[in-house]
C-alpha cells in the first residue's frame, strides 16, 4: 500500500500475559479500542514503526505528485486540466497533514525528507511506474486512488489518534479521485477506437502494479502480527486486495474494458473472484529501486529540494530579519 | 479590438500563466509552495474557462472554451508576452507572478464596474483570488528581496528582465477603450504604486522605464509561445472530435 511492508523492529508478537507494567498497560488500552495520543505513554518500538509507517505515507503522497504532475500540462481539455491541478493539490495537501502526524511522534519533517532523499525511507512501489499516456491518469485515480481508499478507510480507526484523523479527511478526498479516474476512463472506453486503445493499454499497464500494492501476503511476518496487535494494520494485505479485486473487476465489465488476467473468474464457493499468480519478483526490485522510474522519481525530488535551497535559506533569513515584528 | 478580442485576451492571460504554473507542480522549494502553486494555477485555469466561454458566446460561432483553447493557431492568441516568459528559477517565476498579480487585480476590480452583467460578474468573482495571488507573490518578492545577498541578487536581477515585459499591460487599445468598461491607462498609477510599494519593502530597485517589448495582444509571440502550446494542444489536435 502506499506503507509497504513495514519493520515493526520486534522479533516476536508478545502474549499480553508475557507483558508487564506500562506495556501491558499500553496494550490493554488498544485492546479495548482506546486511541492513543502524542501526550501518551507508548512503547519505543510502537513509535518508531508509526514513524516509519505515517512517513512512507507521506512521502507517497508527495512522490505520487509527480507521474500525474507529467500530464497538467498535457490535459485534453480545461475542465480535466482544472481536475487534474485539483487532485494534484490534494496530494500534497495529503502529504502536509501526515508529516504532521508523524511530527506528534517528535520527528521533523526535514528529517524525514533527507531519509527519503538518501534512499533510507520508502514510499509506494506504485508511483515507480511512468504515466505514458492520458489514458494513465485515468488508470491512477480509478485503479491507484481506488487501492488508497481500501487500505485507508480501515486506517481511519486505527489506534494511533493524529494519524487516524489524518487518514479521515484523506479518505473524503481519494473518493473523489477514484470517481474521477473512473470517469476518465468511461469516457475514453466509450470514445474512438484510438481513445479505447488507450484505455486498455492504461489497465493492462497499471492493474497488476495496483494488484501488488496491497504487498505480499503477511504469511508468518512478525511485523503483520506485531502491526495487527498495535491496531495500526487493521486487515491483512491479501483480504484487502481480494476487497479491491471485487470492487473493481465489475467496473471494468461495465465500460468494456478488460482485465488482463487469463485466470480472472468468479469463484461461487468463496464469493470472490480468484486471480492468476502475481509477479512477487517485479514488486521486490521495484522496492528495491530497479523500478521503471525510481531513479527519476528520487533525482526528482531532489532537485526540487537541492534547487529550492536558496530560496528556503532567504525565507529564514527574512525571518530572522523580522523576528519580533507585527506583520 | 472587438469585445471579442477583449475578452479573448483576458482568458488567454490567465490561461497561458495558468499552464505555465502547472508544469511547476511537484517541483518547487517546500512542499507547500507546491501546493500553493497548483492552487493559483487552479484559480487561473478557472478564470481562462470563464473568460473563454464568454468569448466563445460572444462570437456565436458555436466556439466552446476548448475550442478556443486547443484549436487557435499562436498567432489567434491575445495574452500579453509577460505570461509567456519562461518559469526559469523561483526568483522568475515569482518576480513574472507579482507584476502580473498586482496589474490582474487592479483590472478584475475595474471590471466589476462594467456595464457588461457577465464582465462584471466573471471579474467579481475571480478578483478576491487574484488578491490572494498577490499577496502571495508579493510576499516572496519582499522575502526573496530582503532574505540573503544571493536572494536579493535574484530578485532583482528578475525583476529587471522582466521589466521590459511591462509596458504592454497597459497600452492603449486601438479600437477604443470603453468596450469592455475599463481603461487600461487608468489602472497603472495602482500598479506603479503597488509595484513601488513591494519593492521598497524588499529592498529592491524599480527599474528604470526603457524600450518596452509589445506585440502579444495582437499575435506577434515570443519563441517560448510555440512550444507552450505545442505542448497545451497536443492531445485535442491529435484526436479530431474526440470528447475527453
Ligand atoms: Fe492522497
Ligand atoms: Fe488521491
Ligand atoms: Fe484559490
Amino acid at each position: 500500500m502506499y506503507a509497504q511492508m513495514v519493520d515493526t523492529g520486534v522479533q516476536r508478537v508478545l502474549d499480553a500475559a508475557e507483558l508487564e507494567g506500562d506495556e501491558r498497560r499500553f496494550q490493554d488500552r488498544i485492546d479495548a479500542g482506546i486511541r492513543v495520543e502524542p501526550e501518551d505513554w507508548m512503547p519505543e518500538s510502537y513509535r518508531r514503526t508509526l514513524v516509519r509507517q505515517i512517513s512512507q505515507h507521506a512521502h507517497s503522497e508527495v512522490v505520487g505528485m509527480l507521474p500525474e504532475g507529467n500530464w497538467i500540462t498535457r490535459a485534453p481539455s480545461l475542465l480535466r486540466k482544472a481536475t487534474l491541478l485539483a487532485k494534484v493539490q490534494d496530494e500534497g495537501g495529503h502529504g502536509l497533514y501526515l508529516y504532521a502526524a508523524a511530527e506528534t511522534l517528535g520527528v521533523s519533517r526535514d528529517d524525514l525528507i533527507d531519509a527519503l532523499h538518501a534512499g533510507k525511507a520508502k514510499y509506494s512501489s506504485i508511483f515507480n511506474y511512468p504515466t505514458l499516456t492520458w489514458a494513465d491518469i485515468g488508470a491512477i485515480g480509478w485503479l491507484v486512488d481506488g487501492a488508497a481508499i481500501i487500505n485507508q478507510i480501515p486506517l481511519c480507526r486505527c489506534s494511533y489518534g493524529p494519524y487516524g484523523r489524518a487518514m479521515v479527511r484523506v479518505c473524503k478526498e481519494e473518493s473523489f479521485h477514484q470517481r474521477q479516474g473512473y470517469d476518465i476512463m468511461t469516457r475514453l472506453a466509450q470514445g474512438s477506437e484510438a481513445q479505447r486503445r488507450m484505455a486498455q493499454d492504461a489497465l493492462n499497464r497499471w492493474w497488476w502494479p495496483a494488484v501488488m500494492m496491497f504487498g505480499p501476503p503477511d504469511g508468518e511476518s512478525v511485523h503483520s502480527a506485531q502491526s495487527a496487535a498495535w491496531r495500526i494494520k487493521l486487515h491483512s494485505n491479501d483480504d484487502l486486495r481480494q476487497r479491491f479485486i471485487d470492487q473493481t473487476v465489475p467496473q471494468a465489465e461495465l465500460i468494456g474494458l478488460t482485465i488482463p488476467d487469463a485466470d480472472l473468474r468468479w469463484n461461487e464457493e468463496r464469493g470472490h473472484y480468484d486471480i492468476g499468480p502475481i509477479d512477487w519478483e517485479e514488486f521486490y526490485s521495484v522496492v528495491r529501486g530497479d523500478g521503471p522510474c525510481n531513479r527519476e522519481r528520487l533525482a526528482a525530488r531532489k532537485s526540487a529540494w537541492d534547487r529550492g535551497a536558496w530560496v528556503r535559506d532567504a525565507a529564514a533569513a527574512h525571518a530572522a530579519k523580522h523576528a519580533g515584528e507585527q506583520k | 479590438m472587438s469585445l471579442f478580442d477583449h475578452v479573448l485576451s483576458l482568458g488567454d492571460n490567465a490561461l497561458i500563466l495558468g499552464q505555465q504554473l502547472s508544469a511547476l507542480t511537484g517541483h518547487g522549494p517546500v512542499l507547500e509552495e507546491d501546493i500553493a502553486t497548483a492552487n493559483i494555477a487552479l484559480d487561473l485555469v478557472g478564470e481562462a474557462r470563464l473568460w473563454l466561454s464568454l468569448a466563445g458566446e460572444i462570437e456565436g460561432a458555436g466556439r466552446s472554451e476548448d475550442d478556443l483553447a486547443f484549436l487557435r493557431d499562436e498567432i489567434d492568441f491575445r495574452n500579453v508576452l509577460l505570461v509567456e516568459q519562461p518559469n526559469g528559477d523561483f526568483a522568475d517565476t515569482m518576480a513574472r507572478q507579482f507584476l502580473f498579480d498586482a496589474w490582474h487585480e487592479a483590472l478584475l476590480a475595474a471590471l466589476c464596474a462594467s456595464a457588461d452583467p457577465r464582465i462584471a460578474g466573471i471579474a467579481g468573482k475571480c478578483r478576491k483570488e487574484a488578491l490572494y495571488h498577490l499577496s502571495h507573490s508579493a510576499g516572496w518578492v519582499i522575502r526573496l528581496g530582503d532574505g540573503t545577498a544571493f536572494s536579493h541578487d535574484r530578485m532583482q536581477q528578475a525583476v529587471r528582465n522582466l521589466w521590459p515585459y511591462t509596458g504592454e499591460l497597459f497600452e492603449a487599445d486601438a479600437g477604443g477603450t470603453a468596450l469592455i468598461g475599463a481603461n487600461a491607462g487608468d489602472i497603472r498609477p495602482l500598479w506603479r504604486q503597488r509595484v513601488a510599494d513591494t519593492l521598497a519593502r524588499a529592498a529592491l530597485e524599480v527599474p528604470a522605464d526603457r524600450w518596452m517589448q509589445g506585440g502579444g495582444r495582437r499575435g506577434i509571440h515570443s519563441e517560448h509561445m510555440g512550444r507552450l502550446l505545442a505542448e497545451m494542444q497536443h492531445i485535442p489536435r491529435s484526436h479530431p472530435g474526440a470528447r475527453w
